[in-house]
């Protein structure tokens, strides 16, 4: 298992390598930041000085090359816009989004999880069509178009929760959440919903197409003959089943949640790295792009890492192999 | 007092294109200690039997008529949680394929501790020490460390005994075992054979051993049911059923099995397929593919009776031998 783990960290730095390369190629192709970020009145002279203080006068290779010896130092460069160290600002808005990221998740579990158990068990009644028929919508509306209907309804026409900010937080080791606070957590509320969303459909459909699956098993069958309750049966002897697929899919989806926190976190203002990414992109603010794809990709790589783990921990039929 | 009765129990599914009559009257009885071979081909109404007895038939199936007196007391119309009291208490069922009997991401542990203590309110350690016992009853090596493994770290026949195990747990007084030695090859199934009939006369326990093996019924059984399309067509001692059988079915069964053959000898299947469960013949299920059928066969079939054996044709072939 130990082994298991140090390979796949090792295979992350060679996949954290290619990635650097495709993003500095991609922003490339995209434009020359110089033509944005310097103001068009300056002069000829002072153009030329900000691109050498940027670097941007050198070859693609060589920049790429300081780019890659600073990193392996830990510097990821510092950003055109705001001249300061671009992981600085990445991992000053992080948690914004890995909050706001794993209140969603939560949300989608804890609500997706029951409403699909409800719809497996009892199938083709109406409790079942009117879970199914929301999951549709869940999956099938665009989510800014979600986000923008949960302002509209809950801050424009019921006035209960705030449309966007992060509202107060408070410091806990350093680091600023929102759980702590009333004030936060109704920030919370409406972008973490509307983050949700499309996983919360999701997990129903997986768990509802796990119950139809494991209910006609003849393991459930004996486990009845065996007197136990339906409570038992359905939490613990099909649970245990559904939640192989339900963690694959989940595991893979929360890089995805946090990608597109990029749109929720524009429609609700929330001060997070998906705001942040957008702003650099407008402004080609290439160290800061780079710095988030790079937080971004290692953050995935470590997710999958973890749900392999939680694999051999829910079906002892897998066991990760240390050789192969 | 019987430990089982059935009396003209009808099963029925109720399907877009009709009701099924999967179980079309059937009545046996168990005594105490006694071993029932119910034998028949597949869709012949065995499984779905057993499956009526411990209330465990799935829907759109459901026990439509005649009772099932368990220990004197009907069991048809019961409450979910009053039938829960007895399954794996007073009644236990071992299922087909032992593969597929345990939940495979459970250790055998939770599954037995979770056995015991669904009826009795012991302690984690004590059901735990009850599980011990019940896989060491059965013939599993070392159950004390085993307790620990998955149902994948166990062969089959081994899953069959931790299966048998588990229904042992609380010394039921019936236990019904569907085909339990069919998913299995001849060795294991016949130290199968011997533990179970070791602990049903160890423990005086009734069993119905639902199989369409012949033989495997012949060296286990007191009695012997046969069914064909819902119904039990001969029933009686086990010895006179199998060497005096009296319905062209039973002996069309006896005649198909291999082992009754000399080298070289053409075996004698039986013509024809089972009849669809929707459109049965009128009169005797069987007459279609019965080499004694007359037109008498189509009216009402009577069950006939000498001794303990009994029997539902208009022709019994008391001449014949298998």
């Amino acid at each position: 298992m130990t082994v298991f783990i140090l390979r796949r960290l090792l295979q992350s730095v060679g996949v954290l390598f290619a990635t650097s390369i495709i993003v500095f190629l991609g922003v490339f192709a995209i434009g020359n930041p110089a033509d944005i970020l310097i103001a068009a009145d300056a002069t000829q002279a002072e153009r030329q000085a900000a691109i050498v203080s940027l670097g941007l006068d050198r070859p693609l290779l060589e920049q790429y090359w300081i780019f890659l010896s600073n990193a392996l130092q830990g510097d990821l460069g510092r950003s055109f816009v705001f001249n300061q160290p671009a992981i600085g600002l990445i991992l000053a808005r992080l948690p914004a989004t890995l909050e706001l990221a794993f209140v969603a998740l939560f949300i989608a579990l804890a609500a997706g999880i029951p409403l699909g158990l409800i719809a497996g068990l009892k199938p083709q009644t109406i409790v079942d069509e009117t879970i199914m028929t929301g999951s549709i919508l869940g999956f099938s509306l665009p989510n800014f178009w979600q986000g923008m209907m949960l302002i509209m309804i809950f801050s424009v026409w019921l006035g209960w929760l705030p449309a966007g900010g992060r509202g107060e937080t408070v410091q806990v080791l350093g680091i600023s959440t929102s759980l702590l606070s009333w004030d936060g957590i109704a920030h919370l509320i409406l972008p973490a919903t509307n983050l949700a969303l499309f996983n919360l459909a999701l997990v129903i459909r997986l768990t509802r197409t796990g119950v139809r699956e494991i209910m006609p098993l003849d393991f459930i069958k004996f486990a009845r003959a065996k007197g136990l309750t339906e409570r038992r049966i359905v939490l613990v002897h099909v649970l245990k089943n559904i939640m192989i697929p339900v963690v694959t899919v989940v595991g893979m989806e929360f890089g995805s949640i946090i990608a597109f926190a990029v749109v929720t976190e524009t429609i609700f203002s929330w001060p997070g790295i998906g705001k942040l990414l957008i702003d650099s992109i407008m402004l080609l603010d290439r160290p800061v792009v780079v710095s988030y794809l790079l937080v971004v990709v290692f953050m995935f790589i470590v997710i999958n890492l973890l749900v392999d783990i939680a694999y051999s921990l829910l079906d002892p039929r897998i066991r990760l192999r240390d050789s192969q | 007092m019987s430990t089982i009765v059935i009396d003209n129990l009808e099963t029925h599914f109720d399907t877009p294109a009709g009701v099924i009559r999967a179980v079309d009257g059937v009545s046996f009885s168990v005594e105490r200690g006694e071993i029932l071979g119910l034998v028949g081909e597949s869709g012949s109404g065995k499984s779905i039997t057993g499956f009526s007895v411990i209330g465990l038939v799935d829907p759109p199936g459901r026990v439509a008529g005649g009772r099932i007196l368990f220990q004197g007391e009907d069991l048809v119309g019961r409450s979910e949680k009053e039938m829960r009291a007895l399954r794996g208490k007073k009644i236990a069922m071992i299922f087909q394929d032992p593969m597929m009997t345990l939940n495979p991401v459970l250790t055998i542990e939770t599954q037995m501790v979770e056995a015991v203590r669904a009826h009795d309110k012991v302690s984690h350690a004590e059901a735990r020490q009850r599980a011990v016992e019940a896989l060491g009853l059965v013939g599993i090596p070392s159950p004390d460390e085993r307790l620990s493994a998955y149902p994948h770290q166990f062969s089959g026949g081994m899953r069959q005994r931790v299966a048998i195990a588990i229904a042992l747990l609380h010394r039921p007084d019936l236990i019904i075992a569907d085909e339990p030695t069919t998913a299995l090859d001849v060795t294991i199934q016949s130290q199968i054979l011997f533990e179970i009939q070791k602990v049903t006369r160890n423990f005086g326990m009734s069993l119905i051993w639902i199989s369409h093996d012949l033989g495997v019924v012949a060296s286990l059984a007191h009695k012997v049911a046969v069914m064909y399309a819902g119904r039990i067509v001969e029933a009686g001692p086990v010895d006179t059923v199998l060497d005096h059988p009296v319905h062209p079915y039973t002996i069309g069964l006896l005649r198909s099995i291999p082992a009754n053959l000399q080298r070289g000898e053409t075996l004698q299947a039986i013509p024809g397929m089972a009849p669809s469960p929707l459109h049965r013949p009128s009169g005797c299920p069987f007459r279609l593919r019965c080499y004694a059928a007359t037109p008498v066969c189509e009216t009402e079939l009577v069950k006939s009776r000498v001794g303990e054996h009994s029997w539902r044709c208009f022709h019994p072939q008391t001449e014949a031998r298998p």
